[in-house]
Order: structure tokens, then C-alpha cells, then sequence
């Protein structure tokens, strides 16, 4: 199933080999249909959060927030390459932050690379920051990447408590991706950049900013109360949506497509699915791997397990294996488990080792790009980010407690 | 005389200028823009990593258009630039390998270099530069992006071996 998703015969949607495998494993009774059922209930508020949070992320794009964004970028790089990369850095860390890795990947990137090309700068490590920085700054907030939703009920935090003991983290993660950068990137950083031509200057989305900033008040807000914080998340995205219906800029075929309902039910199915495979097994095996309690020594293991795990499957199916094994000692080793699972990605070009073995075997695309740069990039960073972020939420469980 | 101009993002503007200044006169001249393939497949890579999400188009592709487009103007600007009639050349793949190939035929490849800028020596050639200087099937003449550092930033002699004081 796993390699259904990554090699995508025909272009089909990955739900059409999930769901058929969750109907399986629960008609050779791997997992009995009430299990099932309890998985998929308790993972549909997380996918329904998901669906707001990509909701949200299309229609700010859709209002020119990311076009916006390229336009300070290019404002701020004035000539120099690596005033442009300290903009990216502040701009991709953020739009990961508060509209998760996909909107990262899938709607800034592209806006990055235009924008280094209108600047007359070398694309290249500006690029390579977005695919870096959407795996490293996803660790500040829940909704930031997949892999937090579904670990956040778990962790037994609120919103505001997540953010906080994982703000120090993200910074330092993101810090050392950045001096990593600068010297990794040093020849293509030190060439002059000089701008096509002043191009036009783009609006600014205030009313979708505000409602960002709203939505993200929200967040803790609701969290505080007791509720959901998928609440606020999906007031926003309704607001949003509700504008750009008005006034045409948007239609609800459109809004659908954003809620990717066939990415959520794929959620559903790899859950089931993963349920299945840690039962039968694979749980018995990592749990003697992964060690107990809170010291500095098991986070530390927690996130290597983790984020060797994110590397040979992919992230996804690894924090569903992960969470329900660590989740009895507290906050601590779950939010390890995150960091080894956000930030492992970056080592394997793309994020998963059986991933790239599958493109390699099975792609339709004859050549593919080298991999010594990335992965060098790579080895740079992970180790380095993985222990320095893991010691960075080790004192701030000192300092504020799980 | 066929003359190459490597037309490479920040530091074209100085190859043009040296062959409107340096070429012989009557040369041919050839402008060449490659697309390294390894940024477009970052974005293909981050997208593959992103298990499920397949209905969402590869913003990969996106990119690949957008270096198209950018590739075309950085062209249009330098033959503007040039003043004089030239024929373009763009190639796609890993950029050093790449002009060392369109150089096969080349009697003379300009190019600028591509790394520090801040003193005289060997940083000042980034990986690709040095790649194509070192093999180059043809003259290459290599010139500063910009007006050259001083000879005070030559560093200082070595001391004379041990032993012959």
C-alpha cells in the first residue's frame, strides 16, 4: 500500500489502494472492525483540522498572500543573495509554522524560485531552504505539519503549551539550518544579484492576514477552553471561504478540492492500516528499542528511533506507529518523537528511503536529479538540528514541565 | 570564430561586457543559459515526500515552467546587452557538465567567476566555474563579475622550508 502511494500507477489517488488494504486487514481480522472504527473516530477531528488548515492555506494564496510575501522578499534582498536567503528563512519558517508543510511545499516554493529569478539571484539555495525549512519548521505549532495533529490529543497538552515548549526547538532547529546554509550555499550566496526590472508592486491581503491572526488567537483560545482548537481553525477557513465566494474569487468546487477529501480519507486508511501492523508486531519490536522516562538520554533515543523510522517508511505511517508506544510517559518523549519525525525527513531526499527507492525503480521520469547535494545537505543538518532541538525541549520540560 | 558567453545568473552582465570588449572582431558569438535540474527536483522530491497528497499538482512542474521563462529573459537581456547579432543555446542538467559539452566546438568560452569576491584566489571560483575551467576542451577567458580585489589581498609569501635558513 505504501508503495502504491509513493508510485501512484496511473496517477490514481493513494486512497484507492488504502482504503481497499483497511478493508483487508480488518477482514483477516489483523485488527477487529470496532478497533477500526474507534481509530477512525478518534482520528477524525485531526483529519478534519488538516482539512480546514489546507482550506485555509489555498485561499490565502488565492488572495495573494505568497505573492505578497515574494514581493518583501525580493524588497529585502536588495542586491544581496543572502539578504534574500535570511527573508526565505523568516517567510518559509512562518508560513510552516501557522499554514503547515504543505503550503510550504506546494504554494510558497514556486513563489520562492520566481522571486530569485525576478532578484537575477541563483535559485538554488533559496529553494533547497523551502524543502528544508518545511520539514524543520514544522515543529512550533500543531497545526503545523500532519505528524503534530496526530500526535497533539495524545501529548495531553493544550495548544498553547505545545507552542511553547516547542518554541525553542523550532528556533534553535531553525537557527542552525540557517547557519548550515549560509556556509554550505557560500558560492552561489556571494554572486551579486541584480533585479530584472522593478516589477509592480502587489497588494497586500490585510483582511486575510487579520483573519490569519485571528485564527491563530483562536487556536489558543479555544484550547484553553477546553475545546478543540480545529474549531478555530475551521471559523477561519469558513470566513475566508465565505469572502472569496462572495466575491467571485473562488467556487465551492474549488474550496472542496482544497479540503483534498481524498487525502483525508487516505489519512483514515493509513491509520487503520498502521493499527493493524503495530498490533501484529512491529509495536512489541520498537517498543524494546525505545527506552522510558523523560531523562535527556531517552529523548534523545526517542527522536533518533523516530526519525530513523520517518527515513525507512515515511513519516505519516511513523508517528502513527510511534505515538500510541511512547504516550504513557507524558508529554516529553511524544514531543521527541516529533522532532525526530519532522526533522528526519531532510536527511533522505525525500523524506522517506523507500520513497526514493520506489520513484527510482518505478517513475515514469527518465532522469533523475543528483542526490549528492541534498544529501550532503542533508547529513549536515539532521544530526545536528535532531540533537540540538532534542536538548532544546529537554530544558524547556526543565524549565515549564510536561 | 565561434565564441561562447556562459550567461549564468549574477555575474553575466561582466562576461557580455568582456566579449563586446575582448573578442576579435568578426567573431561568432554563441550565448548559452543552462538550468541546473537538481532545483526543480528539490520541489519534485518535497512533493514525493508528502505521502498522499497526489491530486495536488508537483510543484516541481511549476518550477520547471518558471526556469523556462527565466532562462528566456536572462537570454533576451544579455543578447540586448551584446549589441551584436547571436545565436542562444540553453541546456538543462548539471550546469558544469553541461557547458563543458556545448563547448566541444568552441574556439574561445567566456565566463565569469562564480565564488568569492572579497580576495584574489582560489574561492573566488565557486564548484561550477572551477569544474569548467579545469576542463574546458577549449581557450577559456575567465573574467572578475566585477572590478577585481587588490593585489594587497595576495596573501603572504610562505616561510622558506625548514632546514635551508
Amino acid at each position: 500500500m505504501l508503495a502504491f502511494a509513493v508510485a501512484r500507477p496511473w496517477r490514481l489517488p493513494e486512497a484507492v489502494a488504502a482504503v481497499p488494504a483497511a478493508g483487508l486487514v480488518v477482514a483477516v481480522g489483523a485488527v477487529s472492525l470496532s478497533e477500526a472504527w474507534a481509530q477512525v473516530r478518534e482520528l477524525l477531528p485531526v483529519v478534519g483540522f488538516l482539512a480546514a488548515v489546507l482550506v485555509l492555506a489555498q485561499l490565502c494564496d488565492d488572495e495573494g498572500l505568497f505573492t505578497a510575501a515574494g514581493d518583501l522578499m525580493s524588497r529585502t534582498c536588495r542586491g544581496r543573495p543572502e539578504r534574500l536567503l535570511t527573508g526565505v528563512f523568516v517567510v518559509a519558517a512562518l508560513v510552516t509554522a501557522v499554514l503547515s508543510l504543505d503550503a510550504t511545499v506546494l504554494l510558497l516554493t514556486p513563489v520562492v524560485f520566481a522571486t530569485a529569478a525576478r532578484a537575477g539571484a541563483r535559485p538554488r539555495p533559496h529553494v533547497y531552504a523551502c524543502t528544508h525549512l518545511a520539514n524543520s519548521a514544522s515543529l512550533l505549532l500543531p497545526v503545523s505539519n500532519l505528524t503534530n495533529l496526530l500526535a497533539f490529543r495524545a501529548s495531553g497538552l493544550s495548544f498553547g503549551r505545545f507552542a511553547a515548549l516547542m518554541a525553542l526547538p523550532w528556533l534553535v532547529a531553525i537557527g542552525i539550518e540557517y547557519v548550515i546554509f549560509r556556509r554550505f550555499f557560500r558560492a552561489d550566496l556571494a554572486a551579486w544579484a541584480t533585479p530584472a526590472e522593478a516589477a509592480r508592486r502587489p497588494r497586500i491581503p490585510v483582511f486575510t492576514l487579520v483573519v490569519l491572526g485571528c485564527t491563530l488567537a483562536g487556536f489558543a483560545l479555544v484550547s484553553l477552553a477546553g475545546q478543540n482548537p480545529a474549531w478555530a481553525a475551521l471559523a477561519g477557513a469558513l470566513v475566508l471561504s465565505v469572502r472569496a465566494l462572495a466575491r467571485r474569487r473562488t467556487t465551492v468546487r474549488g474550496i472542496a478540492g482544497a479540503a483534498s477529501p481524498l487525502f483525508c480519507v487516505f489519512v483514515l486508511a493509513l491509520g487503520v492500516v498502521v493499527k493493524a501492523v503495530v498490533d501484529n508486531g512491529l509495536g512489541r519490536a520498537v517498543g524494546r528499542l525505545l527506552p522510558h522516562g523523560s531523562g535527556l538520554l531517552a529523548l534523545l533515543a526517542v527522536a533518533a528511533v523516530a526519525a530513523v523510522l520517518a527515513n525507512l517508511i515515511n513519516n505519516l505511517p511513523a508517528v502513527l506507529a510511534l505515538v500510541p508506544l511512547v504516550s504513557a510517559g507524558g508529554a516529553g518523549p511524544v514531543l521527541a518523537t516529533l522532532i525526530g519525525v519532522n526533522l528526519g525527513p531532510n536527511l533522505t531526499y525525500v523524506g522517506s528511503l523507500a520513497t526514493l527507492l520506489w520513484r527510482r525503480v518505478l517513475h515514469e521520469r527518465d532522469e533523475e536529479p543528483a542526490l549528492g547535494d541534498f544529501t550532503r545537505l542533508g547529513l549536515a543538518t539532521v544530526p545536528a538540528t535532531l540533537i540540538a532541538a532534542t536538548v532544546a525541549l529537554w530544558a524547556m520540560l526543565a524549565v515549564i514541565g510536561g | 570564430m565561434t565564441v561562447i558567453i556562459w550567461v549564468a545568473e549574477g555575474t553575466w552582465r561582466a562576461a557580455v561586457d568582456a566579449a563586446r570588449t575582448l573578442a576579435p572582431r568578426g567573431a561568432e558569438f554563441s550565448l548559452l543559459h543552462v538550468t541546473g535540474d537538481d532545483v526543480a527536483g528539490a520541489a519534485h522530491g518535497a512533493f514525493a515526500g508528502l505521502l498522499g497528497r497526489g491530486r495536488h499538482r508537483d510543484p516541481g512542474e511549476r518550477l520547471e515552467e518558471l526556469s523556462d521563462t527565466a532562462a528566456e529573459d536572462l537570454l533576451r537581456a544579455a543578447a540586448e546587452r551584446l549589441g551584436h547579432p547571436a545565436t542562444t543555446v540553453r541546456r538543462h542538467g548539471r550546469i558544469e557538465q553541461e557547458v563543458v559539452r556545448a563547448t566541444e566546438d568552441a574556439e574561445l568560452l567566456i565566463c565569469a567567476r562564480d565564488g568569492e569576491r572579497e580576495r584574489l584566489g582560489p574561492r573566488s571560483l565557486g564548484p561550477a566555474a572551477r569544474f569548467v575551467v579545469d576542463h574546458a576542451p577549449c581557450p577559456v577567458l575567465l573574467v572578475w563579475p566585477e572590478e577585481a580585489p587588490g593585489l594587497d589581498s595576495l596573501p603572504p609569501p610562505p616561510p622558506p622550508p625548514p632546514g635551508r635558513r
